[in-house]
C-alpha cells in the first residue's frame, strides 16, 4: 500500500502472491474519464476468507467493484483473480475467468420476468451441458442453501428485499465460483434481516469455503462476517486502513479509520 | 495433476450390495457426462441394492454434489435402496446441508411453462374475461374523472396537459405532415392514373377531398398517434406502476386516473383534430401537385375540392378524430396502469397498448360509418 497511514493486519502483512491468493491488485488506478478516484491500489484477497471492502458513502467501493469483475476498465493497474489479469483477458479466456466469479449485485438484479428457478438455471444453461433436470435440481439446491426452498416458483417481486438478496447470492453461486463478490449485501435490510444474511455469508464460507469480497459501510456486518478488511477514503483516493476489524478498531494509525470503527462524527461535525 | 475428468464404475456383487464407484473430477462440466450413464445404470440394476463410493473423487462442487443427491433420491423397491458408502471429508462437507427426501425425484420437471394445455386454456379465458371487466371498469372511471375534470376545471393539471399536448402533437407534425402529404401523392396520382382513361381527371379532386376529410386524415393520424403517443402513455405509467410510484400516488390521496389519466386524455382530445386538420391540408396539398402533371391547375383542383365536400364531411372527421384521441389515449394509459413488475412487463404493456389502439380505431371507424351513413353525413 502505498498511503503512509495505512495499516496490515496485526503488523503483519499478508503473504503477497503466495499460492492462496485468489486475487491480487496491483497498483490499481480508476476513475471517471480522466478523473482518478482511487489510486495506486495494492491488496490480495486470500483463498477462503471474507474479505470486505470498507469506506464511507462516495468512495469508490462499487466502482472498484466493478472494476474487480471486469464491468469497468481501470485507468492503470492490474487485477489478477486466479494468475489471470481480468482488465486484459479476452474471448475464451475471458469466459472461463468470469466462471471463477459470481456476483450479487445491490439491487439483486434478478430478472423479474423470471421464476427464482429460473434466474438461477439461467447460467447453468448458459455455461454447463447439464439436462434441464439436472439444472433444475442443482438450482433447488442453491436456493435450499440460501434458505429458499419453497420459493422456487415465486418471481422476484413477490420476494421480500432479504429473500431478493438471498436469492440473488444462490443465483451467483450457480455456477461454483471460486470467488462470490457481494455489493451492499445488507443494505436497505432491518437488522434482523441483515444478522440472518450475515450468518448465511459466515455458513456459506465456512461450509464451501467459498471467498467472498463483500463491499459493504454496514459496520455491525463487517464485524460479523469480515476476516479481513480495506478501507477506502475518497480524500486520499487510496486505502487507509488494512486489516481485521478489531485490530484496525484499537490500532489504527488513520484516525478516520479508528472514527468509522468506533462510529465518532468526523472532526467538521 | 487433478483429474479434468469424471469417471463411474460398477461393480455387481453376488452377497452385497452393487458398487457405484464414482471418480475424478465432479464439477457441472465433467458431471453432465456420467450423470446420464449412472442413471441408466441405476434403472437396469433396480432389483438390486445400491452402494456409491466417493473416496476416488478429487473434486466435487455443487453439480457434482447434485449428482449424488439425484441418484440417492431415485425411487427404488424397499430391498433396492441407493446408500452412500464411504465419502472423503470435503464432500461430505458438501453434502451436509442437503437430504435427499428435501428434492423428490420428478419435482424439477414441474415447471410452470410445461402446464397443460388445458389449463393454459382456462387461465388464457380467465385472463380475458378479467381483462374485459378491467377495460369497463376503467371506462367508467375515466369518464367519471374527465366529467369531474370538465366541472371542476380549475383542478385539471393543465400544466400537464399542456406538455404532453405539445409531446403528442407538436412533435408529431413532422411525421403526421409527411405521412399525410405521401397520402394525397399516392391517392391522387393512383386514381388519376385510372380515370385518365375516361377523361375524369378532374373528379380526382373530389376522390381525394372526401377520402381525407371524411377517412383518411383522421384514421392515418389516429394510427400514427397510437404507434407514438399510446406506446408512450403505457411505457411511462408502466414504468410508474413498476418503480411504486402509482402506489406512491394513492399513498398521497391522489387519484392516478386523475392525476395522469385525464390529462393524457385531454391533450389527446385536443390535439387529435388539430393534427387531423393539418393533415386534411397537406393531403390535399399533395394531390394538388400530382393535378399539376396532369394538367389541372390548382385554381381549378381548388374550386373542385370546395364544391366536392361539405362542412359536415369535415366535421364529421374532426369529431371522429377527437373520439380517436380518446380511445388512443385511454387505452394507452390503461394499459399502462395493468402492467405488473419487471422490464417485460413494460414491454408487453407497450405492445398490448398500441395493438389495442389501432383495433379499437378500426373498429370505432366501422361504428362511425353506419352511423354517419343512417344519419345522412
Amino acid at each position: 500500500m502505498d498511503s503512509p497511514a495505512s495499516d496490515s493486519l496485526n503488523g503483519a502483512t499478508p503473504q503477497q502472491g503466495g499460492p492462496d491468493t485468489v486475487i491480487r491488485v496491483e497498483d490499481l488506478t480508476l476513475g471517471f474519464d480522466d478523473v482518478p478516484l482511487l489510486e495506486h491500489l495494492n491488496f490480495d484477497v486470500q483463498r477462503g476468507e471474507v474479505f470486505v471492502i470498507l469506506g464511507g458513502s462516495g468512495c469508490g467501493k462499487s466502482t472498484l467493484l466493478k472494476h474487480m469483475i471486469g464491468l469497468r476498465v481501470p485507468m492503470s493497474g492490474r487485477i489478477l483473480i486466479d494468475g489471470q489479469d481480468i482488465t486484459t483477458v479476452q474471448g475464451e479466456a475471458r469466459q472461463t475467468l468470469l466462471r471463477k466469479i459470481g456476483v450479487a449485485f445491490q439491487s439483486g438484479a434478478l430478472f423479474g420476468s423470471m421464476s427464482l428457478l429460473e434466474n438461477i438455471c439461467l447460467p447453468l444453461e448458459a455455461s454447463t451441458a447439464l439436462a434441464p433436470d439436472a439444472r433444475a435440481l442443482v438450482a433447488r439446491m442453491k436456493l435450499r442453501l440460501v434458505g429458499l426452498s419453497g420459493y422456487e416458483h415465486h418471481l422476484p417481486a413477490e420476494l421480500s428485499g432479504g429473500m431478493q438478496k438471498r436469492a440473488a447470492i444462490a443465483r451467483a453461486m450457480a455456477l461454483d465460483p471460486m470467488v462470490l463478490f457481494l455489493d451492499e449485501p445488507s443494505a436497505g435490510l432491518d437488522p434482523v434481516t441483515a444478522a440472518d444474511l450475515d450468518q448465511l455469508i459466515l455458513r456459506l464460507s465456512g461450509t464451501l469455503g467459498m471467498t467472498f469480497v463483500v463491499v459493504s459501510h454496514e459496520l455491525a456486518s463487517v464485524d460479523a462476517i469480515a476476516d479481513r478488511v480495506i478501507m477506502l477514503d475518497r480524500e486520499s483516493r487510496g486505502i487507509i486502513g488494512e486489516g481485521a476489524p478489531d485490530w484496525l478498531r484499537q490500532h489504527a494509525g488513520h484516525p478516520a479509520v479508528r472514527r468509522f470503527f468506533n462510529r465518532e462524527p468526523s472532526e467538521a461535525a | 495433476m487433478a483429474a479434468s475428468y469424471a469417471h463411474l464404475n460398477w461393480e455387481d456383487n453376488a452377497t452385497g450390495p452393487v458398487l457405484l464407484r464414482l471418480a475424478g473430477r465432479l464439477d457441472a462440466e465433467t458431471a453432465s457426462r456420467v450423470w446420464e450413464d449412472a442413471l441408466r445404470g441405476l434403472r437396469s440394476r433396480a432389483e438390486q441394492p445400491v452402494r456409491i463410493d466417493t473416496t476416488a473423487v478429487e473434486y466435487c462442487d455443487g453439480a457434482g454434489v447434485a449428482l449424488i443427491v439425484d441418484l440417492l433420491r431415485q425411487p427404488r423397491g424397499p430391498q433396492a435402496g441407493v446408500s452412500l458408502g464411504d465419502t472423503p471429508e470435503p464432500v461430505m462437507r458438501m453434502l451436509a446441508p442437503f437430504r435427499s427426501g428435501d428434492f423428490p425425484a420428478g419435482a424439477d420437471a414441474a415447471l410452470p411453462r410445461s402446464r397443460r394445455l388445458r389449463e393454459r386454456l382456462a387461465e388464457g379465458v380467465h385472463d380475458l374475461g378479467h381483462s374485459l371487466y378491467e377495460q369497463i371498469a376503467f371506462l367508467g372511471e375515466a369518464a367519471a374523472a374527465l366529467a369531474a375534470a370538465l366541472r371542476h376545471p380549475r383542478r385539471v393539471r393543465w400544466r400537464d396537459a399542456l406538455d404532453i399536448a405539445q409531446e403528442a402533437g407538436a412533435n408529431a407534425l413532422p411525421i403526421v405532415i409527411l405521412i399525410a402529404f405521401l397520402m394525397g401523392v399516392i391517392l391522387a396520382f393512383q386514381s388519376a392514373v385510372a380515370m385518365r382513361q375516361f377523361g375524369a381527371e378532374i373528379f380526382v379532386a373530389n376522390l381525394v377531398a372526401l377520402s381525407l376529410l371524411r377517412e383518411l386524415g383522421p384514421l392515418m393520424t389516429a394510427i400514427l398517434l397510437a404507434g407514438r403517443s399510446a406506446a408512450a402513455f403505457a411505457a411511462e405509467i408502466g414504468t410508474m406502476k413498476v418503480n411504486e410510484e402509482i402506489s406512491a400516488l394513492k399513498t398521497m390521496g391522489l387519484d392516478p386516473v386523475r392525476f395522469l389519466v385525464v390529462t393524457r386524455v385531454l391533450a389527446a382530445v385536443v390535439v387529435m383534430p388539430l393534427l387531423t386538420v393539418v393533415a386534411n391540408m397537406v393531403g390535399l396539398v399533395g394531390g394538388g401537385l400530382v393535378m399539376l402533371t396532369f394538367d389541372v391547375p390548382l385554381v381549378t383542383y381548388f374550386h373542385q375540392v370546395t364544391s366536392a365536400v361539405s362542412p359536415s364531411d369535415l366535421f364529421g372527421g374532426l369529431f371522429k378524430a377527437a373520439v380517436f384521441g380518446l380511445l388512443v389515449a385511454g387505452v394507452g394509459c390503461l394499459r399502462g396502469l395493468e402492467t405488473r413488475s419487471g422490464a417485460a412487463a413494460v414491454g408487453r404493456s407497450t405492445t398490448r397498448a398500441v395493438v389495442s389502439a389501432i383495433i379499437l380505431i378500426v373498429v370505432a371507424d366501422g361504428v362511425f360509418a353506419v352511423v354517419y351513413f343512417h344519419l345522412g353525413i
